[in-house]
């Protein structure tokens, strides 16, 4: 079995795992690790986003 | 006027209470062997589900890009980090080597980021592992 993921799904899975593992491991309530999780997955998505725009600007 | 004793007390948050026995030890090789199962053994059923969901699809994720799965080496630095990180999954390390998976494909570049994927499930393994010890010696709730 092969997966054909492109580069930005690829991201996005990496993404929600280490985000949930993250919201359950550092913080202490049930609520408080959903918020983190939410947040390390906006900050990763966000930063993909980011760095792919900044290689555009490069680029052109 | 609140007595300053009184208020501290009210302010501490709760601490889970310490389990004894041998819990300490048992919960860290649980969760080494099997993602999550550290936290199932302490009835902490959904935390442990969505653990091994989470790093165990990491690493079959990695797989299925056709990532790489380090064999013991002593050759470059980043392949020994490669195994370490690798071997970090347990039980899945060692049924990836008994069954020949993770052989690598470097014509695909898919296939790098499934290296990391695999060498990233057993670093985030090593964070459940330690959040499984704070559970079992009433660190963490």
């Amino acid at each position: 079995m092969t997966f054909e993921l492109s580069h930005f799904n690829a991201a996005l899975l990496f993404a929600v795992c280490a985000s949930i593992v993250f919201g359950i491991t550092q913080r202490n309530s049930p609520r408080d690790m959903v918020r983190y999780g939410a947040y390390c997955f906006a900050l990763f998505v966000g930063g993909v986003i980011l760095a792919a725009w900044v290689m555009w600007a490069i680029k052109h | 006027m609140a007595n300053p004793q009184n208020t501290a007390t009210m302010q501490r948050p709760a601490k889970a209470a310490p389990q004894t026995g041998s819990m300490p030890t048992i919960a860290p090789i649980a969760a080494w062997l099997l993602p999550g199962l550290g936290h199932i053994i302490q009835r902490r059923w959904i935390r442990g589900l969505l653990l091994m969901v989470a790093i165990c699809g990491m690493f079959f994720a990695g797989l299925g890009m056709q990532g790489k799965v380090y064999a013991p080496n002593t050759g470059d630095l980043l392949d020994i980090l490669g195994f370490v990180g690798d071997l970090c999954t347990g039980l899945l390390y060692f049924a990836a080597r008994i069954m020949d998976w993770g052989i690598g494909n470097i014509h695909r570049a898919v296939a790098d980021y499934g290296t990391k994927y695999i060498v990233v499930a057993g670093l985030l393994n090593i964070i459940a592992i330690v959040d499984a010890y704070h559970i079992a010696i009433g660190k963490k709730q």
